[in-house]
């Protein structure tokens, strides 16, 4: 996808090459420390594969980023995540601005309570566009934007509910790109679809890398091998290895991540 | 072979069918009870001039319900529409917005509130709302929606809890604020089980009797506006149940004020529920 067609200027991109640079991430819940001295560097406009076993913090990385660790009881977060000059954990700038440049796309798909066009228009709508004919417009850019148009044209104003999960996941990942964001974070954003619906969202991933830095927690290393540029394989809280996908999948340097590919442990 | 857990599998099914079918049948034989127990005032009088009429004079033979009627919906009204913003104000504050630590107290107190007989309600309105308002219908509504809201709150708290963190997550990662999440996600997913509260908390003012009845004055005219007198159906009867019961046709008239306020709890549960299903169907909650 180019992006020829801009149907919303309301929210300019910053600077078109921003990267996103972890220093010294800590975080906290309670007493346990979830992420110990997490240092990574987040490539611009490709897909970053966060891989590792269950429980290792990859989900509390992403929940990081935007700061929705936030809402967890009894967390704390120190170290700096910044994307451009500007350090988002410790921004002056309100959150929910913060947010809308990092789109979450989460595991189960999530649609509102509303029908298909209010979910891609709600963003828009709660950062202040009203103008039916510029929601109209957003809706369809975004809806042919993830191949959902000519599924959902017909009945736009019925309850998103209604889609397949598929389809709903896809809706979700609209709604994201509808307010512009220069990240997009997804959490598993496929383990809850079949095959092929998976496999979609996949192909959607790697067309969207053109216009935005996508950061996705996986289980599946296949999925990993299929359409990560970059990889980060964490263990413990810990980052174990990152880099080029084609250097930690082929020559991995740490003992852990040889085991780990090879499935010695998951 | 039947061995014997399964015959106790059977039997313990067949018990609870039929304690399940005995507690239907207690409200039907009630409202039958009180059917017949209306009869001879029903055979005597036309049903619209009991229902509109508001003429009270049981010694003379007249029986306008009119008066009562009023005075119950009035009285619940005014409950529902003091508590109803208030709870769903406080719900909201409790599950999105208080620490835990508030809510760790908050919880029992409300429990506490809710547990509490209605004659202290009564009494306190007597003590501090009485002097501001006199024995009026904004008493008795004030009254009962303090001891609604409790109730309400409780409720409401169960409703929000159930929206799952990933829709409220997904409305945040958005950028949108909690407030904008809670009035445009949230609201609109509990919308049928805040209809659902409302129902059960109205069903209860509906009937609530002592801590109306100790408020609100007890005069039988059709009340004009908040600061009237008002004489709610349970008040009434609960007043002159036992007493005057040789006059002709009285004790058919209290039975027939309790038959009026058990058909407006019937009618209000089953609209609503018509109405939920309605949406529910519509809007794919």
């Amino acid at each position: 996808m180019t992006r020829t067609f801009r149907p919303d200027n309301k929210f300019p991109r910053s600077a078109d090459t921003t990267q996103m640079k972890i220093e010294g991430l800590d975080v906290h819940i309670g007493a346990s420390a979830i992420l110990k001295n997490v240092n990574l560097v987040i490539p611009d406009k490709q897909i970053t594969c966060v891989i590792g076993p269950s429980g290792c913090g990859k989900s509390t990385l992403l929940r990081s980023m935007n700061r929705l660790i936030d809402s967890t009881e009894g967390a704390r977060i120190e170290g700096r995540i910044l994307i451009g000059d500007e350090d988002i954990v410790h921004s002056g700038e309100h959150i929910t601005e913060l947010r809308r440049r990092i789109g979450l796309v989460s595991q189960k798909p999530s649609p509102l309570p509303m029908s298909i066009f209010e979910n891609v228009a709600y963003g828009c709508q709660i950062h202040g566009i009203r103008n039916r004919r510029k929601l109209r417009l957003v809706v369809r850019h975004y809806l042919e934007a993830v191949g959902l148009w000519d599924e959902v044209a017909e009945r736009l104003h019925t309850p998103a509910s209604r889609l397949s999960i598929g389809q709903q996941q896809r809706l979700c990942l609209a709604r994201s790109l509808a307010v512009e964001p220069q990240f997009i974070l997804a959490d598993e954003a496929t383990s809850a679809l079949d095959p092929i619906a998976s496999r979609n969202v996949e192909e959607l991933f790697v067309r969207l890398k053109n216009d935005y830095s996508i950061i996705m927690v996986t289980h599946t290393l296949r999925q990993a091998r299929r359409i990560a540029d970059h990889v980060v394989f964490m263990y413990l809280g810990e980052v174990v290895e990152a880099g080029p996908a084609v250097q930690v999948f082929d020559d991995p340097q740490h003992e852990l991540t040889k085991k780990y590919l090879s499935g010695a442990f998951s | 072979m039947v061995d014997g857990r399964i015959l106790k599998d059977r039997a313990a099914g067949g018990v609870m069918r039929i304690l399940t079918i005995t507690a239907v049948l207690v409200v039907v034989v009630m409202a039958a009870g009180l059917v017949i127990k209306s009869m001879p005032l029903l055979e005597s009088r036309p049903l619209g001039g009991l229902l509109f009429s508001s003429e009270w004079k049981p010694l003379r033979g007249e029986f306008g319900f009119l008066p009562f009627l009023a005075g119950t919906l009035w009285v619940t009204a005014i409950a529902i529409i003091l508590a109803l913003p208030v709870s769903l104000l406080t719900a909201i504050y409790l599950t999105e917005y208080a620490k835990p630590r508030v809510r760790k107290y908050v919880f029992p107190m409300l429990d506490i509130l809710a547990g509490l007989p209605s004659v202290i309600y009564g009494v306190w309105g007597v003590l501090l709302i009485v002097p501001f308002t006199g024995y009026t219908l904004l008493a008795g509504g004030i009254v009962l929606g303090v001891m609604i809201l409790p109730l309400l709150v409780s409720l409401l708290v169960e409703i929000f809890s159930t929206v799952p963190d990933a829709l409220s997550e997904a409305s945040t990662s958005l950028g949108a604020t909690r407030w904008q999440g809670i009035k445009r996600v949230v609201l609109r997913k509990t919308f049928p089980g805040i209809v659902a509260s409302v129902v059960l908390a109205v069903s209860r003012a509906l009937g609530e009797t002592i801590a109306v009845l100790m408020v609100c004055g007890n005069l039988p005219r059709v009340p004009q506006s908040l600061t009237d007198a008002g004489y709610p159906l349970p008040a009434l009867i609960a007043n002159n149940y036992g007493e005057m019961l040789s006059l002709p046709l009285y004790e058919a008239a209290l039975m027939f004020a309790a038959l009026i306020l058990f058909t407006v709890i019937l009618l209000f549960n089953v609209t609503s529920r018509v109405i939920l299903y309605r949406v529910e169907k519509k809007f794919a909650l």
